[in-house]
Protein backbone atom coordinates (compact mmCIF):
# COMPACT_ATOMS: atom_id res chain seq x y z
CA UNK A 1 0.00 0.00 0.00
CA UNK A 2 2.41 1.82 1.04
CA UNK A 3 5.01 1.22 -2.00
CA UNK A 4 2.11 1.34 -4.38
CA UNK A 5 1.96 5.44 -2.74
CA UNK A 6 5.05 6.46 -3.31
CA UNK A 7 5.17 5.15 -7.05
CA UNK A 8 2.29 6.39 -7.82
CA UNK A 9 3.21 9.90 -6.71
CA UNK A 10 7.18 9.48 -7.99
CA UNK A 11 6.17 8.26 -11.14
CA UNK A 12 7.90 5.26 -11.68
CA UNK A 13 6.37 3.53 -14.40
CA UNK A 14 5.93 6.72 -16.70
CA UNK A 15 9.88 7.71 -16.20
CA UNK A 16 10.51 3.56 -17.07
CA UNK A 17 8.86 3.92 -19.93
CA UNK A 18 10.39 7.64 -21.06
CA UNK A 19 13.47 6.18 -20.34
CA UNK A 20 13.02 3.05 -22.94
CA UNK A 21 12.36 6.13 -25.23
CA UNK A 22 15.47 8.17 -24.07
CA UNK A 23 17.62 5.52 -24.52
CA UNK A 24 16.78 4.83 -28.21
CA UNK A 25 17.79 8.47 -28.84
CA UNK A 26 20.95 6.84 -29.08
CA UNK A 27 20.53 3.42 -30.43
CA UNK A 28 21.31 2.86 -34.31
CA UNK A 29 19.15 3.89 -35.80
CA UNK A 30 17.02 1.52 -38.44
CA UNK A 31 15.99 4.25 -41.12
CA UNK A 32 16.78 3.06 -44.72
CA UNK A 33 17.63 6.04 -46.99
CA UNK A 34 15.47 5.27 -49.85
CA UNK A 35 15.73 5.46 -52.73
CA UNK A 36 19.63 6.12 -52.43
CA UNK A 37 19.30 3.07 -49.82
CA UNK A 38 17.39 0.18 -50.51
CA UNK A 39 16.03 -2.76 -48.39
CA UNK A 40 17.64 -5.69 -49.35
CA UNK A 41 15.44 -7.81 -51.91
CA UNK A 42 14.63 -11.61 -52.79
CA UNK A 43 15.39 -13.18 -55.45
CA UNK A 44 11.98 -14.92 -55.49
CA UNK A 45 10.77 -11.09 -55.55
CA UNK A 46 7.59 -11.29 -57.61
CA UNK A 47 7.45 -7.25 -59.35
CA UNK A 48 6.83 -6.35 -62.81
CA UNK A 49 6.31 -8.58 -65.37
CA UNK A 50 8.86 -9.14 -68.33
CA UNK A 51 9.02 -11.57 -71.20
CA UNK A 52 12.23 -13.33 -72.00
CA UNK A 53 14.28 -14.10 -74.86
CA UNK A 54 16.35 -16.98 -75.35
CA UNK A 55 20.38 -16.13 -75.24
CA UNK A 56 20.34 -16.19 -79.56
CA UNK A 57 17.38 -13.38 -79.86
CA UNK A 58 14.64 -15.48 -80.44
CA UNK A 59 11.21 -14.79 -78.06
CA UNK A 60 10.91 -17.67 -75.65
CA UNK A 61 7.28 -17.68 -75.44
CA UNK A 62 5.17 -19.95 -77.68
CA UNK A 63 1.74 -18.51 -77.29
CA UNK A 64 0.12 -21.81 -75.36
CA UNK A 65 -1.52 -19.76 -73.13
CA UNK A 66 -1.38 -21.85 -69.68
CA UNK A 67 -0.55 -17.92 -67.66
CA UNK A 68 -3.88 -17.07 -69.44
CA UNK A 69 -5.54 -19.79 -67.82
CA UNK A 70 -4.18 -19.66 -64.98
CA UNK A 71 -4.41 -16.31 -64.27
CA UNK A 72 -6.81 -15.99 -60.96
CA UNK A 73 -7.74 -12.11 -61.98
CA UNK A 74 -8.25 -12.83 -65.74
CA UNK A 75 -5.08 -10.16 -65.98
CA UNK A 76 -3.94 -11.72 -69.13
CA UNK A 77 -4.62 -11.78 -72.86
CA UNK A 78 -3.08 -13.65 -75.37
CA UNK A 79 -3.69 -13.86 -79.42
CA UNK A 80 -1.69 -16.46 -81.18
CA UNK A 81 -0.60 -16.64 -85.15
CA UNK A 82 1.88 -18.35 -87.00
CA UNK A 83 5.06 -15.89 -87.52
CA UNK A 84 7.07 -15.56 -90.89
CA UNK A 85 9.48 -18.43 -89.74
CA UNK A 86 6.81 -20.44 -89.47
CA UNK A 87 6.93 -20.65 -85.62
CA UNK A 88 3.81 -20.46 -83.52
CA UNK A 89 3.61 -17.11 -81.77
CA UNK A 90 1.73 -14.56 -79.50
CA UNK A 91 0.70 -11.42 -81.77
CA UNK A 92 -0.71 -9.96 -78.91
CA UNK A 93 0.37 -10.55 -75.09
CA UNK A 94 -0.95 -7.66 -72.66
CA UNK A 95 -0.86 -7.92 -69.18
CA UNK A 96 -3.39 -5.20 -67.43
CA UNK A 97 -1.11 -4.29 -64.77
CA UNK A 98 -4.28 -3.15 -62.64
CA UNK A 99 -6.04 -6.40 -62.52
CA UNK A 100 -2.75 -7.98 -61.69
CA UNK A 101 -2.72 -9.12 -58.05
CA UNK A 102 1.04 -10.63 -58.40
CA UNK A 103 0.41 -14.32 -57.08
CA UNK A 104 3.18 -15.68 -59.34
CA UNK A 105 1.12 -17.95 -61.32
CA UNK A 106 1.89 -17.07 -65.00
CA UNK A 107 5.75 -17.67 -63.54
CA UNK A 108 4.78 -21.02 -62.30
CA UNK A 109 2.63 -22.04 -65.02
CA UNK A 110 5.62 -21.24 -68.21
CA UNK A 111 7.22 -23.80 -69.24
CA UNK A 112 9.50 -21.77 -71.03
CA UNK A 113 10.38 -19.59 -68.60
CA UNK A 114 9.45 -16.90 -70.96
CA UNK A 115 7.03 -14.62 -68.68
CA UNK A 116 8.77 -14.37 -65.27
CA UNK A 117 8.02 -11.57 -62.07
CA UNK A 118 11.42 -9.63 -61.97
CA UNK A 119 11.96 -7.12 -59.05
CA UNK A 120 11.33 -4.18 -59.91
CA UNK A 121 8.66 -2.64 -58.02
CA UNK A 122 8.90 1.08 -58.76
CA UNK A 123 7.13 2.13 -61.77
CA UNK A 124 4.38 4.60 -62.72
CA UNK A 125 1.71 5.41 -65.06
CA UNK A 126 1.17 8.90 -66.19
CA UNK A 127 -1.72 8.60 -68.56
CA UNK A 128 -4.24 6.00 -69.06
CA UNK A 129 -4.11 3.09 -71.02
CA UNK A 130 -0.61 2.83 -69.92
CA UNK A 131 -1.29 -0.03 -67.12
CA UNK A 132 -1.83 -2.81 -70.18
CA UNK A 133 1.78 -3.85 -70.63
CA UNK A 134 1.72 -5.18 -74.13
CA UNK A 135 3.77 -7.36 -75.53
CA UNK A 136 6.77 -4.77 -76.68
CA UNK A 137 6.58 -3.44 -73.46
CA UNK A 138 7.23 -6.59 -71.80
CA UNK A 139 9.99 -7.51 -74.35
CA UNK A 140 11.30 -4.71 -73.69
CA UNK A 141 11.30 -5.02 -69.92
CA UNK A 142 13.21 -8.28 -70.50
CA UNK A 143 15.75 -7.60 -73.09
CA UNK A 144 16.68 -4.21 -70.38
CA UNK A 145 17.16 -6.50 -67.86
CA UNK A 146 17.83 -9.75 -69.11
CA UNK A 147 21.27 -10.01 -66.60
CA UNK A 148 19.47 -9.40 -63.57
CA UNK A 149 16.16 -11.59 -64.32
CA UNK A 150 18.64 -14.20 -65.10
CA UNK A 151 20.64 -14.32 -62.33
CA UNK A 152 17.64 -13.84 -59.85
CA UNK A 153 16.32 -17.09 -61.82
CA UNK A 154 19.25 -19.40 -61.24
CA UNK A 155 19.17 -18.09 -57.62
CA UNK A 156 15.70 -19.83 -57.05
CA UNK A 157 16.05 -22.57 -59.72
CA UNK A 158 17.17 -25.89 -57.06
CA UNK A 159 14.04 -24.78 -55.19
CA UNK A 160 11.60 -25.04 -57.79
CA UNK B 1 -37.62 21.91 -19.80
CA UNK B 2 -37.43 21.08 -23.19
CA UNK B 3 -36.72 17.93 -24.16
CA UNK B 4 -33.02 16.94 -25.38
CA UNK B 5 -32.51 14.59 -27.82
CA UNK B 6 -30.07 12.05 -28.32
CA UNK B 7 -27.03 13.09 -30.80
CA UNK B 8 -25.90 10.50 -33.90
CA UNK B 9 -22.40 11.23 -34.59
CA UNK B 10 -20.75 9.15 -37.90
CA UNK B 11 -18.15 7.74 -36.86
CA UNK B 12 -15.82 6.70 -40.07
CA UNK B 13 -15.45 5.37 -42.77
CA UNK B 14 -12.54 7.64 -43.24
CA UNK B 15 -11.87 7.96 -39.65
CA UNK B 16 -8.45 7.24 -39.25
CA UNK B 17 -8.62 5.36 -35.82
CA UNK B 18 -11.85 3.16 -38.08
CA UNK B 19 -9.50 1.26 -38.88
CA UNK B 20 -10.14 0.98 -42.50
CA UNK B 21 -13.70 0.96 -43.87
CA UNK B 22 -15.80 0.48 -40.32
CA UNK B 23 -18.61 3.10 -40.45
CA UNK B 24 -19.93 3.96 -36.89
CA UNK B 25 -22.91 5.35 -36.05
CA UNK B 26 -23.37 6.22 -32.37
CA UNK B 27 -26.33 7.51 -30.08
CA UNK B 28 -24.95 9.69 -27.68
CA UNK B 29 -25.76 11.12 -24.82
CA UNK B 30 -23.73 13.93 -24.38
CA UNK B 31 -20.53 11.79 -24.28
CA UNK B 32 -21.44 8.59 -23.29
CA UNK B 33 -22.20 6.22 -26.32
CA UNK B 34 -26.44 5.13 -25.92
CA UNK B 35 -25.80 2.79 -29.30
CA UNK B 36 -23.14 1.68 -31.53
CA UNK B 37 -24.37 0.84 -34.73
CA UNK B 38 -21.63 -0.65 -37.10
CA UNK B 39 -22.38 -0.49 -40.85
CA UNK B 40 -20.51 -2.89 -43.13
CA UNK B 41 -19.80 -3.80 -46.41
CA UNK B 42 -17.63 -0.97 -47.95
CA UNK B 43 -14.98 -3.57 -48.73
CA UNK B 44 -16.79 -6.26 -49.93
CA UNK B 45 -14.80 -8.27 -52.61
CA UNK B 46 -17.08 -11.07 -53.13
CA UNK B 47 -13.87 -13.21 -52.61
CA UNK B 48 -16.53 -16.24 -51.72
CA UNK B 49 -18.34 -16.02 -55.06
CA UNK B 50 -15.16 -15.66 -57.23
CA UNK B 51 -13.75 -18.41 -55.78
CA UNK B 52 -16.80 -20.54 -57.23
CA UNK B 53 -15.88 -19.50 -60.85
CA UNK B 54 -11.79 -20.52 -60.50
CA UNK B 55 -10.23 -23.94 -59.72
CA UNK B 56 -9.48 -24.30 -55.86
CA UNK B 57 -5.54 -23.29 -56.54
CA UNK B 58 -6.05 -20.00 -57.84
CA UNK B 59 -8.38 -18.61 -54.82
CA UNK B 60 -5.31 -19.18 -52.46
CA UNK B 61 -3.82 -15.77 -53.76
CA UNK B 62 -7.45 -14.20 -52.85
CA UNK B 63 -7.66 -15.71 -49.39
CA UNK B 64 -4.50 -13.47 -48.55
CA UNK B 65 -6.41 -10.49 -48.79
CA UNK B 66 -9.44 -11.28 -46.64
CA UNK B 67 -7.43 -10.40 -43.26
CA UNK B 68 -4.35 -8.72 -45.05
CA UNK B 69 -2.34 -8.37 -41.78
CA UNK B 70 -2.39 -12.21 -40.77
CA UNK B 71 -2.14 -13.65 -44.63
CA UNK B 72 -0.75 -17.10 -44.76
CA UNK B 73 -3.04 -18.06 -41.45
CA UNK B 74 -6.10 -17.09 -44.19
CA UNK B 75 -4.61 -19.76 -46.90
CA UNK B 76 -3.96 -22.42 -44.08
CA UNK B 77 -7.84 -22.76 -43.61
CA UNK B 78 -8.54 -22.90 -47.10
CA UNK B 79 -5.50 -25.22 -47.94
CA UNK B 80 -6.27 -27.55 -44.78
CA UNK B 81 -10.60 -27.60 -45.81
CA UNK B 82 -9.13 -28.57 -49.63
CA UNK B 83 -7.15 -31.04 -47.84
CA UNK B 84 -9.68 -32.47 -45.91
CA UNK B 85 -11.48 -33.25 -48.52
CA UNK B 86 -8.72 -34.75 -50.85
CA UNK B 87 -7.93 -36.64 -47.69
CA UNK B 88 -4.35 -36.05 -48.01
CA UNK B 89 -1.78 -34.90 -45.43
CA UNK B 90 1.20 -32.64 -46.37
CA UNK B 91 4.54 -34.26 -45.62
CA UNK B 92 5.91 -33.51 -42.18
CA UNK B 93 8.26 -30.66 -42.77
CA UNK B 94 5.86 -28.96 -45.29
CA UNK B 95 3.52 -29.10 -41.85
CA UNK B 96 6.91 -27.85 -40.12
CA UNK B 97 6.91 -24.86 -42.49
CA UNK B 98 3.18 -24.19 -41.91
CA UNK B 99 3.57 -23.76 -38.30
CA UNK B 100 6.85 -21.66 -38.49
CA UNK B 101 5.05 -19.16 -40.71
CA UNK B 102 1.37 -19.29 -38.74
CA UNK B 103 3.52 -18.36 -36.08
CA UNK B 104 5.70 -15.72 -37.31
CA UNK B 105 1.96 -14.32 -38.88
CA UNK B 106 0.49 -14.30 -35.43
CA UNK B 107 3.92 -11.92 -34.41
CA UNK B 108 2.80 -10.28 -37.53
CA UNK B 109 -0.60 -9.81 -36.85
CA UNK B 110 -0.21 -9.21 -32.82
CA UNK B 111 2.45 -6.26 -33.30
CA UNK B 112 0.40 -4.52 -36.11
CA UNK B 113 -2.48 -4.63 -33.47
CA UNK B 114 -0.17 -3.62 -30.74
CA UNK B 115 1.13 -0.51 -33.07
CA UNK B 116 -1.92 0.55 -33.76
CA UNK B 117 -3.76 0.07 -30.67
CA UNK B 118 -1.10 1.71 -29.20
CA UNK B 119 -1.55 4.90 -31.76
CA UNK B 120 -4.94 5.35 -30.79
CA UNK B 121 -4.82 5.35 -27.60
CA UNK B 122 -2.14 7.92 -27.61
CA UNK B 123 1.61 5.54 -27.93
CA UNK B 124 3.54 6.75 -30.47
CA UNK B 125 6.33 5.35 -29.89
CA UNK B 126 4.43 2.28 -29.71
CA UNK B 127 3.85 2.20 -33.37
CA UNK B 128 7.56 3.17 -34.38
CA UNK B 129 9.19 0.68 -32.19
CA UNK B 130 6.44 -2.27 -33.71
CA UNK B 131 6.94 -1.79 -37.17
CA UNK B 132 10.97 -2.49 -36.68
CA UNK B 133 10.18 -5.85 -35.75
CA UNK B 134 7.25 -6.44 -38.52
CA UNK B 135 9.78 -5.22 -41.26
CA UNK B 136 12.36 -8.19 -40.31
CA UNK B 137 9.47 -10.71 -40.66
CA UNK B 138 8.41 -8.77 -43.67
CA UNK B 139 11.64 -10.35 -44.96
CA UNK B 140 11.27 -13.56 -44.17
CA UNK B 141 7.79 -13.80 -45.93
CA UNK B 142 9.55 -11.88 -49.31
CA UNK B 143 12.43 -14.56 -48.58
CA UNK B 144 10.43 -17.74 -48.73
CA UNK B 145 7.45 -16.41 -51.39
CA UNK B 146 8.58 -12.88 -52.85
CA UNK B 147 6.08 -11.20 -51.58
CA UNK B 148 5.89 -9.34 -48.16
CA UNK B 149 2.28 -9.28 -47.57
CA UNK B 150 0.63 -11.21 -49.78
CA UNK B 151 2.21 -14.52 -50.33
CA UNK B 152 0.56 -17.25 -52.02
CA UNK B 153 2.32 -19.80 -50.29
CA UNK B 154 0.51 -22.35 -49.28
CA UNK B 155 -0.68 -25.32 -51.57
CA UNK B 156 -2.79 -28.07 -51.05
CA UNK B 157 -0.55 -31.09 -50.17
CA UNK B 158 2.10 -28.79 -48.98
CA UNK B 159 3.78 -24.93 -49.82
CA UNK B 160 5.16 -24.31 -52.90
CA UNK B 161 9.11 -23.95 -52.03
CA UNK B 162 11.50 -24.90 -49.47
CA UNK B 163 13.00 -22.44 -47.41
CA UNK B 164 15.60 -20.63 -48.96
CA UNK B 165 19.25 -21.13 -48.05
CA UNK B 166 20.56 -17.73 -48.44
CA UNK B 167 19.22 -14.50 -47.20
CA UNK B 168 18.63 -11.19 -49.13
CA UNK B 169 21.97 -8.74 -48.27
CA UNK B 170 22.19 -5.03 -47.82
CA UNK B 171 24.17 -3.75 -50.58
CA UNK B 172 26.74 -0.77 -50.20
CA UNK B 173 25.80 2.68 -50.73
CA UNK B 174 26.74 5.86 -49.86
CA UNK B 175 24.86 5.47 -46.64
CA UNK B 176 26.46 3.23 -45.51
CA UNK B 177 30.24 2.12 -44.47
CA UNK B 178 31.97 -1.12 -44.58
CA UNK B 179 31.51 -1.50 -40.92
CA UNK B 180 28.14 -1.14 -41.07
CA UNK B 181 27.17 -2.82 -43.82
CA UNK B 182 28.50 -6.02 -41.88
CA UNK B 183 26.94 -4.81 -39.09
CA UNK B 184 23.54 -4.94 -41.18
CA UNK B 185 24.59 -8.05 -43.08
CA UNK B 186 25.68 -10.15 -40.05
CA UNK B 187 21.96 -11.95 -39.42
CA UNK B 188 21.74 -12.37 -43.11
CA UNK B 189 24.70 -13.67 -43.40
CA UNK B 190 23.45 -17.90 -43.24
CA UNK B 191 19.98 -19.44 -44.15
CA UNK B 192 16.56 -18.16 -43.69
CA UNK B 193 16.56 -20.17 -40.48
CA UNK B 194 19.52 -18.82 -39.64
CA UNK B 195 18.03 -15.28 -39.47
CA UNK B 196 14.68 -15.80 -38.39
CA UNK B 197 16.75 -18.01 -35.10
CA UNK B 198 18.31 -14.71 -34.56
CA UNK B 199 14.88 -13.04 -34.37
CA UNK B 200 13.47 -15.16 -31.64
CA UNK B 201 16.60 -14.68 -29.91
CA UNK B 202 16.39 -10.68 -30.20
CA UNK B 203 12.30 -10.53 -29.95
CA UNK B 204 11.84 -11.24 -26.37
CA UNK B 205 13.84 -8.19 -25.36
CA UNK B 206 11.40 -6.27 -27.61
CA UNK B 207 8.35 -7.38 -26.37
CA UNK B 208 10.31 -5.89 -22.89
CA UNK B 209 10.53 -3.29 -24.18
CA UNK B 210 6.87 -2.96 -25.38
CA UNK B 211 5.93 -4.14 -22.13
CA UNK B 212 8.27 -1.35 -20.12
CA UNK B 213 6.11 1.63 -22.04
CA UNK B 214 2.59 -0.26 -21.63
CA UNK B 215 2.17 -2.57 -18.85
CA UNK B 216 2.38 -0.40 -16.09
CA UNK B 217 1.69 2.70 -17.43
CA UNK B 218 -1.14 4.93 -15.85
CA UNK B 219 -2.13 6.32 -18.93
CA UNK B 220 -2.66 2.99 -20.55
CA UNK B 221 -4.16 1.42 -17.96
CA UNK B 222 -6.29 4.41 -17.57
CA UNK B 223 -7.79 4.07 -21.42
CA UNK B 224 -8.00 0.04 -21.10
CA UNK B 225 -8.94 -1.50 -17.47
CA UNK B 226 -12.69 -1.52 -17.33
CA UNK B 227 -13.05 -0.72 -20.64
CA UNK B 228 -15.51 -3.27 -23.17
CA UNK B 229 -15.54 -5.82 -20.58
CA UNK B 230 -17.11 -9.06 -21.63
CA UNK B 231 -17.98 -12.27 -19.17
CA UNK B 232 -17.19 -15.07 -20.01
CA UNK B 233 -21.13 -16.36 -20.52
CA UNK B 234 -21.53 -13.62 -22.84
CA UNK B 235 -18.28 -13.79 -24.61
CA UNK B 236 -19.27 -17.35 -25.49
CA UNK B 237 -22.89 -16.33 -26.10
CA UNK B 238 -21.26 -13.96 -29.07
CA UNK B 239 -19.41 -16.03 -30.60
CA UNK B 240 -15.68 -14.50 -30.06
CA UNK B 241 -12.64 -16.99 -30.65
CA UNK B 242 -9.21 -16.44 -30.07
CA UNK B 243 -7.95 -13.56 -27.69
CA UNK B 244 -11.10 -11.61 -27.30
CA UNK B 245 -12.66 -15.09 -25.66
CA UNK B 246 -9.27 -15.93 -23.96
CA UNK B 247 -9.11 -12.21 -22.70
CA UNK B 248 -12.72 -13.25 -20.89
CA UNK B 249 -11.07 -16.37 -19.11
CA UNK B 250 -11.69 -19.21 -21.38
CA UNK B 251 -8.91 -21.55 -21.86
CA UNK B 252 -10.25 -21.92 -25.45
CA UNK B 253 -7.07 -22.29 -28.64
CA UNK B 254 -7.49 -24.64 -31.27
CA UNK B 255 -4.34 -25.36 -31.75
CA UNK B 256 -4.30 -27.17 -28.03
CA UNK B 257 -7.77 -28.40 -28.66
CA UNK B 258 -8.29 -29.75 -31.86
CA UNK B 259 -4.58 -30.12 -32.63
CA UNK B 260 -4.20 -29.20 -36.66
CA UNK B 261 -0.47 -29.96 -38.68
CA UNK B 262 2.24 -30.95 -35.95
CA UNK B 263 0.83 -28.03 -32.82
CA UNK B 264 -0.32 -31.00 -30.87
CA UNK B 265 4.18 -31.82 -30.54
CA UNK B 266 5.12 -28.43 -29.86
CA UNK B 267 5.51 -27.03 -26.20
CA UNK B 268 3.88 -23.82 -25.61
CA UNK B 269 1.27 -22.42 -23.00
CA UNK B 270 -1.87 -20.71 -24.01
CA UNK B 271 -2.74 -17.32 -21.78
CA UNK B 272 -5.57 -16.57 -20.25
CA UNK B 273 -7.13 -12.93 -18.91
CA UNK B 274 -9.49 -12.62 -15.92
CA UNK B 275 -11.40 -9.73 -15.86
CA UNK B 276 -12.47 -9.57 -19.93
CA UNK B 277 -11.81 -5.86 -20.34
CA UNK B 278 -9.01 -4.13 -23.06
CA UNK B 279 -6.34 -4.41 -21.00
CA UNK B 280 -6.47 -7.90 -20.17
CA UNK B 281 -6.75 -8.86 -24.02
CA UNK B 282 -3.46 -6.64 -24.44
CA UNK B 283 -1.93 -8.64 -21.78
CA UNK B 284 -3.07 -12.05 -23.36
CA UNK B 285 -1.88 -10.93 -27.18
CA UNK B 286 1.24 -9.69 -25.60
CA UNK B 287 2.02 -13.03 -24.20
CA UNK B 288 0.74 -14.49 -27.33
CA UNK B 289 3.54 -13.41 -29.12
CA UNK B 290 6.23 -14.53 -26.95
CA UNK B 291 4.70 -18.13 -26.83
CA UNK B 292 4.31 -17.81 -30.53
CA UNK B 293 8.48 -16.69 -30.48
CA UNK B 294 8.93 -20.17 -28.44
CA UNK B 295 6.64 -21.97 -31.22
CA UNK B 296 8.99 -20.61 -34.01
CA UNK B 297 12.51 -21.70 -31.82
CA UNK B 298 11.23 -24.96 -31.62
CA UNK B 299 9.87 -25.01 -35.58
CA UNK B 300 13.62 -23.65 -36.55
CA UNK B 301 15.04 -26.26 -34.60
CA UNK B 302 13.38 -28.89 -36.24
CA UNK B 303 13.35 -27.94 -40.17
CA UNK B 304 17.50 -27.68 -39.39
CA UNK B 305 17.58 -31.06 -39.02
CA UNK B 306 15.08 -32.41 -41.14
CA UNK B 307 15.65 -31.64 -44.73
CA UNK B 308 13.03 -33.65 -46.84
CA UNK B 309 9.88 -32.73 -49.53
CA UNK B 310 7.79 -29.74 -48.74
CA UNK B 311 5.00 -30.91 -51.02
CA UNK B 312 2.97 -34.16 -51.90
CA UNK B 313 4.66 -36.13 -54.45
CA UNK B 314 1.09 -36.42 -56.51
CA UNK B 315 1.46 -35.27 -59.44
CA UNK B 316 -2.33 -35.09 -59.87
CA UNK B 317 -2.11 -32.55 -57.26
CA UNK B 318 1.50 -30.33 -57.21
CA UNK B 319 2.83 -29.65 -60.58
CA UNK B 320 6.40 -31.67 -61.08
CA UNK B 321 9.74 -29.92 -60.42
CA UNK B 322 10.87 -27.98 -63.27
CA UNK B 323 13.63 -30.20 -64.28
CA UNK B 324 11.08 -32.93 -64.66
CA UNK B 325 8.78 -31.23 -66.49
CA UNK B 326 11.19 -30.09 -69.25
CA UNK B 327 12.92 -33.49 -69.56
CA UNK B 328 9.57 -36.02 -69.40
CA UNK B 329 6.90 -36.48 -71.36
CA UNK B 330 4.31 -36.89 -68.76
CA UNK B 331 5.56 -34.78 -66.71
CA UNK B 332 4.79 -32.13 -68.99
CA UNK B 333 1.09 -33.33 -69.43
CA UNK B 334 0.67 -33.17 -65.74
CA UNK B 335 1.72 -29.95 -65.92
CA UNK B 336 -0.34 -28.85 -68.43
CA UNK B 337 -3.25 -30.06 -67.35
CA UNK B 338 -2.61 -29.05 -63.36
CA UNK B 339 -2.17 -25.65 -64.37
CA UNK B 340 -5.60 -25.41 -67.16
CA UNK B 341 -8.22 -27.37 -65.30
CA UNK B 342 -6.55 -28.01 -61.68
CA UNK B 343 -7.28 -30.88 -59.79
CA UNK B 344 -11.37 -32.33 -59.26
CA UNK B 345 -12.35 -32.67 -55.58
CA UNK B 346 -14.33 -35.68 -54.53
CA UNK B 347 -18.08 -34.75 -53.88
CA UNK B 348 -18.60 -33.52 -50.27
CA UNK B 349 -18.23 -31.05 -47.76
CA UNK B 350 -15.80 -29.90 -45.12
CA UNK B 351 -15.13 -27.53 -42.56
CA UNK B 352 -11.40 -26.36 -41.91
CA UNK B 353 -10.73 -24.24 -38.78
CA UNK B 354 -7.41 -22.70 -37.87
CA UNK B 355 -6.32 -20.96 -34.77
CA UNK B 356 -5.75 -16.90 -36.56
CA UNK B 357 -4.24 -14.56 -34.74
CA UNK B 358 -7.68 -13.42 -34.33
CA UNK B 359 -9.53 -16.02 -33.29
CA UNK B 360 -11.33 -19.15 -35.31
CA UNK B 361 -10.77 -18.80 -38.85
CA UNK B 362 -13.06 -21.53 -41.11
CA UNK B 363 -13.00 -22.62 -44.57
CA UNK B 364 -16.51 -24.34 -45.45
CA UNK B 365 -16.20 -25.78 -48.43
CA UNK B 366 -18.53 -27.60 -50.29
CA UNK B 367 -17.63 -29.81 -53.76
CA UNK B 368 -19.65 -31.18 -56.55
CA UNK B 369 -17.06 -33.05 -57.61
CA UNK B 370 -15.63 -30.44 -60.12
CA UNK B 371 -12.80 -28.57 -60.39
CA UNK B 372 -14.06 -25.40 -58.45
CA UNK B 373 -15.67 -25.32 -55.14
CA UNK B 374 -19.53 -25.27 -55.28
CA UNK B 375 -19.30 -22.75 -52.08
CA UNK B 376 -16.80 -21.15 -50.01
CA UNK B 377 -18.20 -19.93 -46.79
CA UNK B 378 -15.56 -17.86 -44.67
CA UNK B 379 -16.21 -17.80 -41.47
CA UNK B 380 -14.33 -14.27 -40.28
CA UNK B 381 -13.36 -14.31 -36.32
CA UNK B 382 -13.83 -10.14 -36.87
CA UNK B 383 -17.52 -10.73 -37.98
CA UNK B 384 -18.67 -12.05 -34.68
CA UNK B 385 -16.26 -9.50 -32.47
CA UNK B 386 -17.90 -6.68 -34.53
CA UNK B 387 -21.27 -7.79 -33.93
CA UNK B 388 -20.49 -7.24 -30.08
CA UNK B 389 -19.36 -3.65 -30.87
CA UNK B 390 -22.53 -2.31 -29.79
CA UNK B 391 -22.43 -4.31 -26.19
CA UNK B 392 -18.58 -3.62 -25.66
CA UNK B 393 -19.33 0.27 -25.51
CA UNK B 394 -22.81 0.81 -24.14
CA UNK B 395 -22.12 3.37 -21.33
CA UNK B 396 -18.88 4.01 -22.26
CA UNK B 397 -17.32 7.34 -23.33
CA UNK B 398 -17.01 8.26 -27.36
CA UNK B 399 -13.06 7.97 -26.37
CA UNK B 400 -13.26 4.52 -25.51
CA UNK B 401 -14.82 3.47 -28.52
CA UNK B 402 -11.11 3.58 -29.84
CA UNK B 403 -9.91 1.69 -27.52
CA UNK B 404 -12.84 -1.13 -27.99
CA UNK B 405 -11.84 -0.99 -32.17
CA UNK B 406 -8.54 -1.22 -31.35
CA UNK B 407 -8.60 -4.22 -28.52
CA UNK B 408 -11.39 -6.13 -31.27
CA UNK B 409 -8.30 -5.93 -33.40
CA UNK B 410 -10.79 -5.09 -36.87
CA UNK B 411 -9.33 -6.03 -39.95
CA UNK B 412 -11.84 -5.09 -42.78
CA UNK B 413 -10.60 -7.43 -45.31
CA UNK B 414 -12.24 -10.65 -43.74
CA UNK B 415 -15.66 -8.86 -42.24
CA UNK B 416 -16.73 -7.65 -45.64
CA UNK B 417 -14.84 -10.31 -47.53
Amino acid sequence: MFKNLIKTFLLTELGKGLSVTFRHLFVRKVTVQYPEEKAPQSPRFRGLHALRRYPNGEERCIACKLCEAVCPALAITIESDVADDGTRRTSRYDIDLFKCIYCGFCEEACPVDAIVETRIHEYHMESRGENIMTKDKLLAVGDKYADMIAADKAADAPYR
Amino acid sequence: MPEIQNFTLNFGPQHPAAHGVLRLVLEMDGEVIQKADPHIGLLHRATEKLAESKPFNQTIGYMDRLDYVSMMCNEHGYVMAIEKLLGITPPLRAQYIRVLFDEITRILNHLMWLGAHGLDVGAMTMFLFCFREREDLMDCYEAVSGTRMHATYYRPGGVYRDLPETMPKYQPSKHRNESDLKRLNEDRSGSLLDFIESFTERFPGCVDEYETLLTDNRIWKQRTVNIGVVTPERAKQLGFSGPMLRGSGIAWDLRKKQPYEVYSELDFDIPVGATGDCYDRYLVRVEEMRQSNHIVKQCVDWLRANPGPVVLDDRKLSPPSRIEMKDDMESLIHHFKLFTEGYCVPEGESYAAVEHPKGEFGVYLVSDGANKPYRVKVRAPGFAHLSAMNEMVEGHMLADVVAVIGTQDIVFGEIDR
